[in-house]
């Protein structure tokens, strides 16, 4: 079962709750953890792995063999992302822009264009308790955060349960992080910003066909902001995690309130087990 | 030129639109250019009204015309994302390069515009606001920034105004190397937490990658004063200023619950650590340009 989390607005809590979440489900099975904010990946700060190993994600780049380039251009007029110009006879080539989609090749008379990896992340795998931990990290000054959260996703456990963390908004990296989720959790927070980017995230999750639900993070007596709208839309609310500066504060350590504190993992469970239902109820009959 | 001021984080949801939003009614006269452009919350604070809007072609997407086509699947086989199943083009997929088009015999695949987006420029009472809003899955978020930052700096020029200040979005990938790209200063919001100051670790990486000048200011100084301790030594040993620490204060979120501007409404120990900063701020802003 692949469970995603994600939000529209950055800074809800994501990290925090698919941590939680996955904390709490460890004491029961074996949980596969795949972080897949690769732009600002930060669930080693709760999980606390002991790292096992890593392993560099690379793209094709072409590589111009200058011997046999008679500078026709040809690559350069075939490339959508400007990744190469042939000037006076010469091609440059601009690798942070390179898909590495193969085209300038296939076009090339000469056949004088191969490919060479070029690294723009990494994946590291760690460890500690029932998690498994995958988590992606862009290389700084890299503009193309999807294809190192790819090879996270190609992580994910067959038939046990892997949580992704996702990265924030509703462009490319988002929902190629939910997209084929069983089920993704959209975490919001009982504010005008919180409403608005979890209806972003709504349509993005709406599109894709992925069932979805809310959970209302920072939670207060009254979230009438966020249940009047999923009222409105027909969104189930999984639960709320009230405010309190104590959860802030343990939060900026990096602490796991479902490790220390059994009534957490209680409350994480629930959760969980409210995402299973919903998953069952979503299921093509 | 107008000056340009970025406001960043790296984490999401350390305060930049708080920060961008009091910033702009201090300024008395700046162009807003909201850069979270699959996310935007500048405007809700803002009370926008919009002048006009224009539909953004982002990307280009494969088609396959089924009249056309004769089922060869060569296409499906080279598609190097691995977009095309059953001769059906998935759209979050495919990234528009053409291979597909290329190899196609019969001419049933072919690349087409797609809408990605809109941009907007609105008024607000802080002057003119420029900003966009990506659709869901949305391709090219890079190109739809720079065509908001375009439009603020056309404004700027039309009004006379002589600076932009620009609302950033989370992360460090090509939203935020697009916004980076032709700022004066970045200001950094960090929050005294473990990952906000990985997150601070990260977007300096990406200012010092591009030459842009970084200052920071602490956001919730107070919620954890071990790390924001942490947060001060990195940036005093990375040559990093730190141009205001503004308190947990409850206000902020009334401020934001309200849909207000911080400064514009409260006093409070918040409201006057963001009119601190603004001055530190605009003082550096001002030595930086002199040195260009």
């Amino acid at each position: 079962m692949l469970i995603s989390v994600a939000s529209g607005k950055g800074g809800t809590g994501k990290t925090t709750i698919a941590a939680n979440l996955a904390w709490a489900a460890s004491t029961l099975e074996p949980v596969t953890f795949l972080d897949c904010d690769v732009e600002e990946p930060d669930s080693h700060f709760y999980i606390k792995p002991e790292w096992l190993g890593e392993e560099g994600v690379c793209i094709p780049v072409p590589v111009v063999d200058a011997s046999r380039c008679d500078g026709c251009g040809k690559c350069a007029e075939f490339c959508r992302y400007n990744a190469l110009a042939a000037i006076k006879g010469d091609v440059l080539i601009f690798e942070e822009l390179c898909h590495g989609c193969g085209g300038c090749a296939l076009v090339c008379p000469f056949k004088c264009i191969t490919y060479a990896d070029r690294r723009i992340g990494i994946v590291r795998e760690g460890a500690r308790g029932g998690i498994h931990l995958y988590q992606g990290l862009l290389d700084i000054g890299e503009p193309v955060a999807v294809p190192v959260l790819k090879r996270v996703k190609e992580r994910q456990a067959g038939e046990g349960l892997s949580i992704v963390d996702c990265p924030p908004g509703t462009s490319c990296p988002m929902v190629n992080a939910i997209s084929g989720s069983d089920y993704c959790i959209l975490v919001t927070e009982p504010s005008p910003f919180g409403r608005h980017d979890l209806n972003l995230a709504h349509r993005a999750a709406s599109e894709l066909g992925v069932p979805h639900g809310v959970l209302i993070n920072r939670s207060s007596p009254n979230d009438a902001v966020i249940d009047d709208y999923c009222d409105e839309e027909g969104l189930q609310i999984l639960g709320g995690i009230p405010f309190s500066r104590e959860l802030a504060e343990a939060c900026s350590r990096g602490e796991l309130r479902t490790e220390t504190d059994k009534t957490w993992s209680w409350r994480f469970l629930k959760i969980l087990e409210e995402v299973k239902k919903a998953c069952l109820l979503s299921l093509p009959s | 030129m107008p000056a340009q001021l970025t406001v960043l984080s790296g984490k999401g949801g350390t305060g930049k639109t708080t920060v961008a939003a009091s910033f702009l009614s201090l300024a008395g006269g700046a162009v807003a250019a909201d850069c979270d452009v699959d996310a935007p919350n500048l405007h809700l604070l803002l009370d926008p009204t919009l002048v006009s809007s224009e539909p953004f072609e982002g990307a280009m997407v494969a088609h396959i015309d089924p009249e056309k086509c004769v089922k060869c699947t060569i296409c499906e086989e080279a598609c190097p994302f691995g977009a095309i199943k059953d001769l059906m083009v998935d759209p979050y997929s495919c990234e528009g390069c053409g291979v597909c088009e290329l190899l196609c015999l019969d001419g049933a695949a072919r690349l087409v515009p797609e809408i990605t987006g809109d941009l907007f420029v609105s008024e607000t009472r802080f002057g003119p606001l420029a900003h966009a809003l990506l659709r869901p899955g949305g391709e090219a978020s890079g190109k739809l920034v720079t065509r908001v930052k375009e439009a603020a700096s056309r404004l700027a020029g039309e009004r006379g105004l002589g600076l932009v200040i620009v609302d950033g979005s989370p992360g460090i990938g090509c939203p935020v190397i697009a916004s980076v790209a032709g700022s004066d200063l970045i200001l950094a919001v960090a929050e005294p937490t473990l990952s906000g100051l990985w997150g601070l670790e990260r977007i300096h990486g990406v200012a010092k990658h591009f030459g842009v000048k970084m200052a920071v200011c602490v956001n919730k100084d107070d919620i954890n004063p071990e790390i924001a301790e942490q947060v001060r030594r990195y940036c005093s040993e990375a040559q990093l200023q730190v141009l205001g620490e503004v308190p947990f204060d409850e206000e902020v979120n009334q401020a934001t619950m309200n849909g207000e501007v911080l400064v514009e409404r409260y006093d409070g120990p918040a409201a006057n650590a963001l009119k601190t900063l603004w001055e530190q701020t605009m003082a550096l802003l001002e030595s930086v340009k002199t040195k260009i």
